[in-house]
Parts: C-alpha cells; sequence; structure tokens
C-alpha cells in the first residue's frame, strides 16, 4: 500500500506528467491530483501522481535532521 | 549535486541521523510499551533496515493487518482463480496477488496451467489491455486500501467515459479505519499506531481522531524511510511517556491534515462501504469497498456468475493472530518447516511484506 | 530478391541442400576459421599438456534483441565467462542452434554476427556447431547452446573450487548489480518506463586476466548471472562455510537501477546480471586487484564491497546504508512489481 516514490514534473499534458525519477522517465497520471505544475514533486504510486511533495516542508527537515546529526557526532 | 541522486529518498536514510534518533528514544523511553504498524510498507522498511536493532528492549513492534494481500480472504483469490478459468478472461493484477494460495491453486500455478493472467505496474495499463483485446473480458483484481483504491476508481471513471465494454473490477479493496478501531477495542496492550504515510496522504488525519480521542492510544503518521521511522516512534514515545495521546504527523512532506479530497471523491464517487471479511479479523462492518450502482456495469462479481467452492481452511495456520499481533511468526508450528517461502500455507508467508515472510527472510 | 522476408524452414534442418546453404551461407561465413571449414564431425583441437576447463550454457532469453545485446552476445558472453571466473583462459567454443520453424533469417543474421564480432574480440574460435529446425511452436523462436574449453594453469587450479577461502579475505564486485535484469524487463515493455539502462553484457576475461597478473591471491570467483549477486553471496558462504558481511555504502550504484528498484519494490541484490563477477581476495591484496580491474572497461566501477568473516558461517549479511542489518537471503522467486 505503501510503495510511494517522489518524482519531479518534467512536463504536463491534460490528465497525465511525465515525471522524473532520478534518470527515469514514466508517464505518470494526473486523475486524482489537481494543480500540478512543471517543477513539482510528486509521490507516484502504481502510476498516479496521489500527493503532491511540499518541498519547502522536505527541505526544512532534512536541514533540521542534518543539523542534529552533526551535533551528534561532535 | 548528483542529478540521478533520488531526491527526498536518500537524504532519510542517513546513517548518523538513524543512530541519533536511536539515542534520543533509548534516552527517553522508560515504559514497556507496544507499538503496532498496520501497513506492509512499513513491516518491510523496518525489517529491510534491521530498524529493531535501534530500539530499546522495552519496545515491542508489532505487526497489523497491514497487509492487503494478507488480509484479502481466501474465498477472493479462489474468485479471481474461478474468473480466470473462464473462456476468454484475461486476469490482470498487481504482482503482490500472484503467489497468494487460494484453497486449491494460485494465480501463479493457473498461469502455468495456461491461464491469461497479465502482471501490471498501473490499472490504467489494464485498460489498454482491454482495449487491444475487444474480444476478451478484462477483469482487475483491485487489492488494496485507501492508497490504490482511488486509482481503481479512476480506471472505472475512465472505462465509462471512453465507452469500454470489456473492462471489470473483482474488489477486495478495504478502508483502514474499522479495522484499526477494531484492534484499538479488542487489544488494550497496543499503545500507539505508527500509521500508514500513504493511506494518510489520501485520507488526510481525520480517520485517525477516533483512535487517540476515544481509545486513548497514540497516533503518528509516518513515512517510509528509516529515519521517518524512528522518528515517529520517537514522537509515539513522547506521547506514552507524558500520556497524552493525539495524532500528529510525521510524515508532513507528503500527508495533509485534508488528506486528497479529489482522489477521496473519485473513490466515494465509485465505491460504496460494504462489509468485508478480513482474514485473521473476520467480518469487519463497512470496512469494504464494492462497486456502487452507477458502475455496477464494471462489476466482475456481478458480471460473471460463478460459483466459488467452498474455502478449505488451513490447519495450523495462525495467520489471523499473526495480523492482529496478538502473535509472533516464530510462535506458529508450521513456522518455517512446513510454511515457508517455498511452500507457504498461509497469506502472511506468501505476501512480500506479511510478517511471516519478512521475519523468514530478513532475521538475523 | 523476392522483397519476401526469408524464413527459416523446416528443410533447413533436415540435412540436405537448403541445410547445407544455411550452414556455409551463414555459420561458416560468419565463424570463418580452420576448424569450422573442415565441417568434420568433431574440430580436432591440440591442447597443451594440463587442465583444461569445461563449460556449457543454454540461452532461452526473450526478447532476443534488448539495450546492450542479443541471446547471440550473450551465449558467447556468458560461456567465456563461465571459463574466465575459473581461473582459464578462453579457446574454444561450440554452438548449438535450435530453430523455429519460421524464424525471421534477418534477425538470424544479426545472431549470428554478433557471436562471431564477440569471438574475434576475445580471440576465440567457434569451432564446430548444430543446427536443428523444430516446428512452429515447439520451441520459443531460438535457443542456443554453447559450450567452451579453456586451459587452465596450475596456479589457478582452486579458485573455482574456493578452498583456500579464509576469514578476512575481501569480496569485490566489479560493478553495479542489476543492470541485465533491468535492461531485459525494459526491453519487454511490461511497465512503461523510459530508461537509458543497457545490459551489461560482457566478456570478462580481460579484466580478469589483469586480476590473476596483479595477485596471486585470488581465492575464488563466480560470475552473478540469474538470481542475483545475492544468489552468488550465499553460494560463497555455503561452499566455504563462512560468513559473509557486505556493506551496502561500498556497493556500486547504477543509479537508472536504483530508481527502477525503488519505483516496483526490488532489490538489485536479485536482479540478473550477465558481466558481473564477485571475486574473493586476500586482504592484502584486495587493493591491488582493482587498481587493476579498473584498467578494463569492465572493471571501471570496481570496488571492495565487503569480507568474508567467522561470525555466522553459512550467512551473508548486509549492513544497509542507515546503519541496520540484515540476512541477505537466497532468491526464492522472481521478482515482481508490488504496490506494497
Amino acid at each position: 500500500m505503501c510503495l510511494g516514490v517522489p518524482a519531479l514534473v518534467i512536463r504536463v499534458e491534460g490528465t497525465e506528467a511525465t515525471v522524473r525519477i532520478g534518470a527515469v522517465e514514466y508517464q505518470s497520471s494526473l486523475l486524482l491530483l489537481e494543480n500540478v505544475e512543471v517543477g513539482d514533486y510528486i509521490l507516484l504510486h502504481a502510476g498516479f501522481a496521489i500527493e503532491k511533495i511540499d518541498t519547502e516542508d522536505a527541505e526544512e527537515t532534512i536541514r533540521l535532521f542534518n543539523e542534529i546529526s552533526k551535533m551528534n557526532e561532535e | 549535486m548528483n542529478p540521478d541522486r533520488l531526491r527526498y529518498i536518500d537524504e532519510f536514510r542517513d546513517s548518523a541521523l538513524v543512530r541519533h534518533l536511536s539515542h534520543q528514544i533509548g534516552n527517553i523511553s522508560r515504559k514497556h510499551i507496544h507499538l503496532m504498524e498496520v501497513c506492509g510498507g512499513h513491516t518491510m522498511a523496518i525489517h529491510k533496515n534491521g530498524l529493531t536493532d535501534f530500539l530499546p528492549d522495552n519496545i515491542n513492534l508489532l505487526s497489523g493487518p497491514g497487509c492487503p494481500v494478507c488480509v484479502s480472504s481466501q474465498r477472493f483469490i479462489d474468485h479471481a482463480i474461478v474468473l480466470g478459468r473462464l473462456p476468454g478472461v484475461i486476469l490482470a493484477t498487481y504482482g503482490d496477488l500472484i503467489r497468494v494460495p487460494g484453497s486449491r491453486s494460485s494465480l501463479e500455478k493457473e498461469k502455468a496451467k495456461g491461464a491469461d493472467i497479465r502482471i501490471v505496474y498501473s490499472v490504467l495499463d489494464v485498460l489498454e489491455i482491454a482495449k487491444q483485446n475487444h474480444k476478451n473480458q478484462v477483469v482487475f483484481i483491485g487489492i488494496g486500501f485507501e492508497t490504490t483504491a482511488p486509482a481503481s476508481a479512476a480506471a472505472i471513471v475512465r472505462a465509462q467515459a471512453e465507452g469500454l465494454k470489456n473492462f471489470y473490477l473483482l474488489s477486495s479493496h478495504k478502508v483502514m479505519p474499522p479495522a484499526l478501531e477494531s484492534l484499538a477495542a479488542g487489544d488494550t496492550r497496543i499503545d500507539g499506531f505508527i500509521a500508514p504515510g500513504h493511506v494518510s496522504a489520501i485520507t488526510g488525519y481525520r480517520i485517525y481522531q477516533k483512535l487517540s480521542e476515544v481509545y486513548k492510544r497514540g497516533v503518528v503518521i509516518s513515512g517510509f524511510e528509516p529515519a521517518d521511522i524512528l522518528q515517529s516512534v520517537l514522537m509515539l514515545v513522547k506521547q506514552i511517556e507524558l500520556n497524552h495521546y493525539h495524532v500528529e504527523n510525521e510524515y508532513t512532506r507528503v500527508v495533509r491534515p485534508e488528506g486528497n479530497p479529489r482522489a477521496l471523491a473519485i473513490m466515494n464517487e465509485v465505491f460504496i462501504t460494504v462489509d468485508a471479511e478480513w482474514r485473521g479479523l473476520g467480518v469487519v462492518p463497512r470496512s469494504g469497498l464494492a462497486i456502487g450502482e452507477k458502475y455496477a456495469a464494471f462489476d466482475a462479481s456481478l458480471r460473471f456468475m460463478v460459483n466459488v467452492p467452498e474455502s478449505l481452511p488451513s490447519k495450523g495456520c495462525i495467520c489471523g493472530e499473526i495480523l492482529t499481533g496478538k502473535s509472533r511468526p516464530s510462535d506458529c508450528r508450521l513456522f518455517s518447516s512446513v510454511c515457508n517461502p517455498f511452500n507457504p500455507v498461509g497469506a502472511c508467508m506468501v505476501s512480500s511484506e506479511g510478517a511471516c515472510s519478512v521475519f523468514y527472510k530478513f532475521r538475523s | 530478391m523476392t522483397g519476401k522476408t526469408e524464413r527459416i524452414s523446416l528443410n533447413h534442418g533436415n540435412g540436405g541442400i537448403y541445410m547445407n546453404r544455411l550452414i556455409t551461407g551463414m555459420f561458416l561465413r560468419f565463424f570463418e576459421n580452420e576448424y569450422i571449414r573442415e565441417q568434420t564431425d568433431s574440430a580436432i583441437l591440440r591442447v597443451k599438456a594440463g587442465h583444461l576447463a569445461y563449460t556449457t550454457d543454454s540461452f532461452v532469453i526473450d526478447p532476443l534483441f534488448f539495450p546492450g545485446g542479443n541471446i547471440g552476445s550473450l551465449a558467447v558472453c556468458g560461456t567465456l565467462n563461465d571459463l574466465a571466473v575459473s581461473g582459464a583462459k578462453p579457446e574454444y567454443l561450440s554452438a548449438g542452434f535450435i530453430i523455429e520453424e519460421g524464424f525471421n533469417v534477418v534477425q538470424l543474421t544479426r545472431i549470428v554476427k554478433s557471436m562471431a564480432m564477440e569471438a574475434r574480440k576475445a580471440g576465440v574460435r567457434i569451432v564446430t556447431g548444430d543446427t536443428k529446425v523444430v516446428n512452429a511452436g515447439k520451441c520459443d523462436k531460438l535457443f542456443i547452446n554453447t559450450s567452451g574449453i579453456g586451459t587452465l594453469e596450475e596456479k589457478h587450479l582452486s579458485i573455482g573450487s574456493g578452498r583456500n577461502v579464509k576469514s578476512g579475505d575481501k569480496i569485490i564486485i566489479n560493478g553495479s548489480p542489476g543492470e541485465h535484469g533491468m535492461a531485459i524487463m525494459q526491453a519487454r515493455k511490461l511497465f512503461a518506463f523510459k530508461t537509458s539502462l543497457k545490459s551489461d553484457c560482457a566478456n570478462l576475461y580481460p579484466m580478469i586476466r589483469r586480476m590473476l597478473a596483479s595477485s596471486r591471491q585470488v581465492h575464488f570467483m563466480r560470475d552473478a548471472t540469474r538470481g542475483g549477486v545475492a544468489t552468488v553471496l550465499n553460494e560463497i558462504s555455503r561452499k566455504c562455510n563462512a560468513g559473509i558481511e557486505i556493506d551496502e555504502t561500498l556497493m556500486p550504484v547504477n543509479n537508472e537501477v536504483k530508481a527502477m528498484c525503488e519505483i516496483l519494490g526490488f532489490d538489485p541484490l536479485y536482479i540478473a546480471n550477465e558481466g558481473k563477477v564477485i571475486a574473493v581476495v586476500d586482504a592484502n591484496d584486495a587493493e591491488k586487484v582493482v587498481v587493476a580491474m579498473k584498467h578494463s572497461d569492465t572493471g571501471r566501477q570496481a570496488a571492495i564491497i565487503g569480507e568474508i568473516t567467522n561470525d555466522h558461517p553459512g550467512k551473508a549479511v548486509l549492513k544497509t546504508s542507515s546503519g541496520g542489518r540484515r540476512i541477505i537471503d537466497e532468491l526464492m522467486s522472481d521478482q515482481l512489481p508490488r504496490i506494497c
């Protein structure tokens, strides 16, 4: 239920978007997600974009995590 | 930065971070507690990354009925097999289901005997199969919770819009809340739930409200990388140590409080909730998704009147207790010697993220 | 030129004129060497005194053509590699063909030309062969069997058995696992992903020759084909009754393989390869061997990925990138795309 992968939207064509996971490309369906734009990151599950990744939140979390790890190592 | 790096995955696998979270958990965790995860993806992630090594002994991780394959009844597989034997029928399924044993056979065995059974990554691929094989009846075997049910719904809506007349769904889709509440009501050991991140991406937070407000259990919605899971455990431990139970979201980068309204709308457009049999839990009221009247033409269980033979219960199989966290795989007398990945008896062993399969493969 | 697609018929396998034409016009023409020219029932070969390595393999792949190769290049490289990982110098090959009636001659020509090219590049001769044509439906287009003979020096005799493998030895791989299997999946067009993945099908002998020249302490080698790296690691730990520890952070990674595995829920350690070798080398020589490997095209990403240990004999354990550990179990069944 859970295999979902963050993917970058590089093209939007109607109800489909070309997304990239690393260097792999896929035509994902947008039937379940609205207002998707090029440059968005979406969560790809079983061929569908099921949610947008809040990249600001993700970057903030990663930044916090990095700080924490560094603190711990010192 | 390497353009091929997997963004928003690799950063959450950092070993220093994992160690740090592990220390934090060890520092504040005092009570002896039981945490249940209810998602096959979490079961897999925990064992694949050896995360139990990072938890102190006083935290016990239970694996719940979160594997849609494991909780699908034997009868459902038998039903699919019967359909697959009908002349002119092409079955399509996600890979998870292919080896699950029914009473007497499995989809894999049927395929070897000549049934036309195809594995797909996306349900939309099945619409293509239907278009390319207009003389055949194409049946998609639908399993999965709220993460995957909207996809099946979207496929049906599209099939109708395109006037496709040979596409059907045999649904064993289920929804989580009734099962979770049944667990919380029935098992007082469970102190907190590691809630499924991708189900939650669709449903939002509301489905867990009752667990914390009525049943007084901690709930943390968790992502699937090692750092996500340990962070979620940390958040649950804090709740439990403080006796302050509520619904929290660790997976904020994906899960919104309201979920995905469009996916929910499509799901509700096509499906109605019905009572459903969960292997291990018995019949759970209003926990299954069946195709509603508007799209009844796509319902495989209505289109094909078949006799599904009586299911044969497997003797000694305690999948039910394992699925509800009451027993461990090692408690089952069939485990390993009789029931193993080469010769699976119950669904917990067959499914690649079933508790028994994961325990067998990743034990160390 | 009739303009019709030329196809193999049952006549091409019946020992008569058409078969003779096929043999001379196709096989002899492209495999050209002094042995096969003779068209004797057996190729008569001169060998030095000592040991011979002898191996055979059959190839039944679908699809026949895929990014990075075809059934022909596989058939040659696969057998060359089986010889090379035993420490032998490949010398001669045989090639047997079972062709389904109706098979496209242009495709067959491409395949045979690939085999000839791989053999020529490797300095190896295809000296004998066989052709059978079966009724339509009795085989899946084309099956090829190749067997190979190589010469084996005394000092390399122990490599195949692994009897010198000991605790502390390092485990080396020449590149990233999973490329062949994922390229095949791509070629089957089952799932609509776009990648630039190519099979890693290649002759490993040039690289292995350098490895053996750089060190006398290569204790074991095996190529990782079906079942992937995980299968070889388990074979080693069972055969040598040794424990194996692999560090995931040291494993070379093909980023496209990694991405596909994340999407479909696969583990790259279980995916098929056609150009990967696992070597077990004494700790003192391991770095030297890796340097030697990197001089070859097939070894540019060579790396030490783990070691043999006294702990948990018979089991291979992986330390994951997040620091946790798990057992690398044996392959049970083919991986299939999951939703969970």
